[in-house]
């Protein structure tokens, strides 16, 4: 008989990369490839030919000098998303945990209301969303205005109950920040749906008997809620907020500003500058978030 | 006499006690009532906001054009009309385009599933050299946003070859631009919308199932391959329902690489919805705004349906899905 000279765990690690072998032929084909091609043209000045073809030429930091100091707009679209994405950020979190146990508790209609809130997956993003948002684009002007003077008024008075919460002597910052958010509320509510189901997943698989067992020893729901149920969904707190983060800033002004100086005035230099800039700062912020999230965060096993 | 004493004593504690009882319960009752009532505030009006705008497009797409200047009409059109969904699906060319989209969305959510399980399994089962470096790819190619890396994928579409072999055989590279070859080909190798997500679920999801079923299928002869077709991804399919939902979903809305790849409009039917004001004004000579919106409303509402059915048909499923697909990390 032959002796095997391959041992089951060698064999195993084969066959394990031969599973993972089409994603790791795509990542260094389209991924590394693409990083170092970008990385590159963002250092030089790049030709488009007629055939599609290109040449670059090695001018040194100038793309980014011209994206930092000289460009109109990049500076500030950059620092208005970062912020943006800093505010909603730690909101979009809470909110979508606080949705996520409502939705978890028993109630009629359960199925239907977990509908509703997948929804704006759907509505919320890609071409729905920019149909939308051109054809109420093509309304401002003349006809906007008329349509606004004849919609019907809701009857409440919003300037009315900000200045009575302004009385109650709340910091300005705070409000300004709480009224901001409430303004956006369909933008918020839009941006958390995968979130809610990602915690509806977590606190699906928090086991029952802790639950049992803080009852029984008398603790109150506040109680519950920060000492088992907050810990145990904390390591989803950080996908959350890592989801979070990356998807504002794909659907972010950056990335726009990007898009259109590759493919519309076709300085493919510049917007390589940009994208790298804005992606090496939303990393860094990444980096720093899952460090401080993860000295927070509770692993069960 | 003494018993007698403490008989009554204790009759009257019991008494007290249920008493107590009788008044937390009654308190913990109302306390419930008022946190269902507040739940019930909360989830009405959340609901509202998402589904609000839904609604006045609904009721909008149904407008004809007198309603749209009439200020006494506010949700129900005086005088309601099935013109608008009629110039759209004519415009839209219903149908033929929303097959092509449909096949596409398909046949790359197959391709989505079978790769990232395909890894997911790979990162979840078998020790390898450098596997947590590789997971590590997989987590980048989540965070890194597309648009850092579209501009070598555009060219190397642009001017596709494998190895120089176009190259040599017909003079020239293929321009695959302009069809959906790029998108199906970026599926294939793991790289499409999203599936570094997808890759991820499917790992955590298979992390989860336990090794005695594969230990089980190995020792009665079933090679690597067999277990995981046949065993594994059998097992795996509420997490192979939510990854089928989010693709299809995000596919179908993409814009991104749609519009990167300019894949055909006759071929996304979300695309051509997003044209569809301009093709009216073109076509029919509606030019104002006002009127051809209600076109684009009629549109929306035609694309939205087909997707929707596909989504509560898989609904069910999906979030028994996600709830046991485990994406804790």
């Amino acid at each position: 008989m032959k002796k095997n000279r391959i041992t089951l765990r060698q064999k195993r690690a084969i066959v394990g990369l031969l599973f993972i072998m089409p994603w790791l032929i795509g990542f260094i084909v389209y991924y590394v490839r693409s990083l170092i091609l970008t990385t590159q043209f963002s250092f030089s000045l790049v030709d488009i030919a007629d055939t599609g073809g290109y040449t670059t030429s090695f001018i040194g930091l100038d793309n980014y000098k011209y994206a930092l100091t000289q460009h109109p707009q990049f500076n500030q679209i950059l620092v208005n998303s970062i912020t943006n994405m800093l505010i909603d950020v730690p909101f979009i979190t809470f909110f979508s945990l606080f949705i996520a146990i409502l939705l978890n508790t028993k109630f009629k209609g359960k199925t239907a209301v977990r509908a509703i809130f997948f929804l704006p997956i759907l509505l919320g993003s890609g071409a729905i969303l920019q149909t939308l948002n051109l054809a109420t684009l093509n309304l401002q002007g003349g006809a906007a205005s008329t349509i606004a003077e004849m919609a019907p008024t809701s009857g409440v008075n919003v300037d009315y109950y900000i200045g009575i919460f302004m009385e109650l002597g709340l910091p300005d910052q705070l409000m300004t920040y709480i009224i901001n958010l409430i303004g956006r509320i369909y933008e918020i509510v839009r941006a958390s749906s995968v979130q809610i189901i990602i915690f509806i997943a977590a606190l699906q698989s928090v086991p029952s008997s802790l639950y049992e067992v803080s009852k029984i020893e008398g603790a109150t729901t506040y109680e519950t809620f920060w000492k088992v149920t907050f810990p145990m969904v904390s390591p989803l707190i950080l996908t959350n907020v890592v989801y979070t983060i990356v998807d504002s800033f794909i659907n972010s002004d950056v990335v726009r500003i990007a898009y259109t100086t590759a493919f519309s005035t076709y300085d493919y230099g510049l917007s390589s500058a940009m994208s790298l800039l804005s992606t090496v700062i939303v990393c860094a912020i990444l980096f720093v978030v899952g460090a401080i999230i993860t000295k927070f965060t509770f692993y069960y096993n | 006499m003494k018993v007698n004493d403490i008989v009554v004593q204790l009759k009257r504690i019991n008494e007290d006690t249920v008493l107590i009882n009788k008044k937390s319960r009654y308190l913990h009752k109302v306390k419930a009532f008022l946190f269902s009532v507040l739940k019930f505030i909360i989830l009405l009006g959340i609901s509202y906001i998402i589904i609000g705008p839904v609604i006045s497009i609904i009721s909008s797409s149904f407008f004809s054009s007198t309603d749209v200047y009439n200020p006494s009409v506010f949700l129900f059109p005086l005088d309601p009309t099935l013109d608008n969904y009629r110039l759209s699906y004519l415009r839209l060319d219903y149908w033929k385009t929303l097959g092509f989209t449909m096949l596409y969305i398909s046949a790359i959510t197959l391709l989505q599933v079978f790769i990232a399980s395909m890894a997911g399994y790979g990162f979840a089962r078998f020790e390898f050299p450098f596997k947590g470096f590789l997971f590590g790819c997989v987590i980048i190619t989540i965070v890194i946003p597309t648009h850092t890396i579209m501009l070598p994928i555009y060219q190397h579409f642009r001017n596709w070859d494998v190895f120089g072999i176009f190259q040599a055989v017909l003079g020239h590279k293929l321009n695959l631009l302009s069809s959906e070859a790029p998108m199906v080909l970026m599926t294939l190798l793991g790289c499409g919308l999203r599936s570094g997500l997808f890759i991820y679920i499917f790992r955590q999801f298979f992390r989860g199932l336990p090794k005695e079923i594969e230990e089980a299928a190995f020792i009665d002869g079933a090679g690597m391959w067999y277990t995981y077709f046949r065993i594994m991804l059998v097992n795996a399919i509420p997490s192979v329902i939510t990854v089928m939902v989010f693709s299809m979903v995000w596919q179908y809305n993409d814009t991104f690489y749609s519009g990167l790849f300019s894949i055909p409009i006759e071929h996304n039917i979300t695309v051509r919805l997003s044209t569809l004001q301009a093709t009216i004004g073109f076509l029919d000579n509606i030019k104002d705004p006002n009127i051809s919106q209600l076109n684009v409303y009629a549109g929306l509402i035609l694309v939205l349906i087909p997707i929707l059915l596909v989504y509560l048909a898989l609904q069910r499923y999906f979030m028994e899905g996600v709830e046991r697909s485990g994406i804790v990390g």
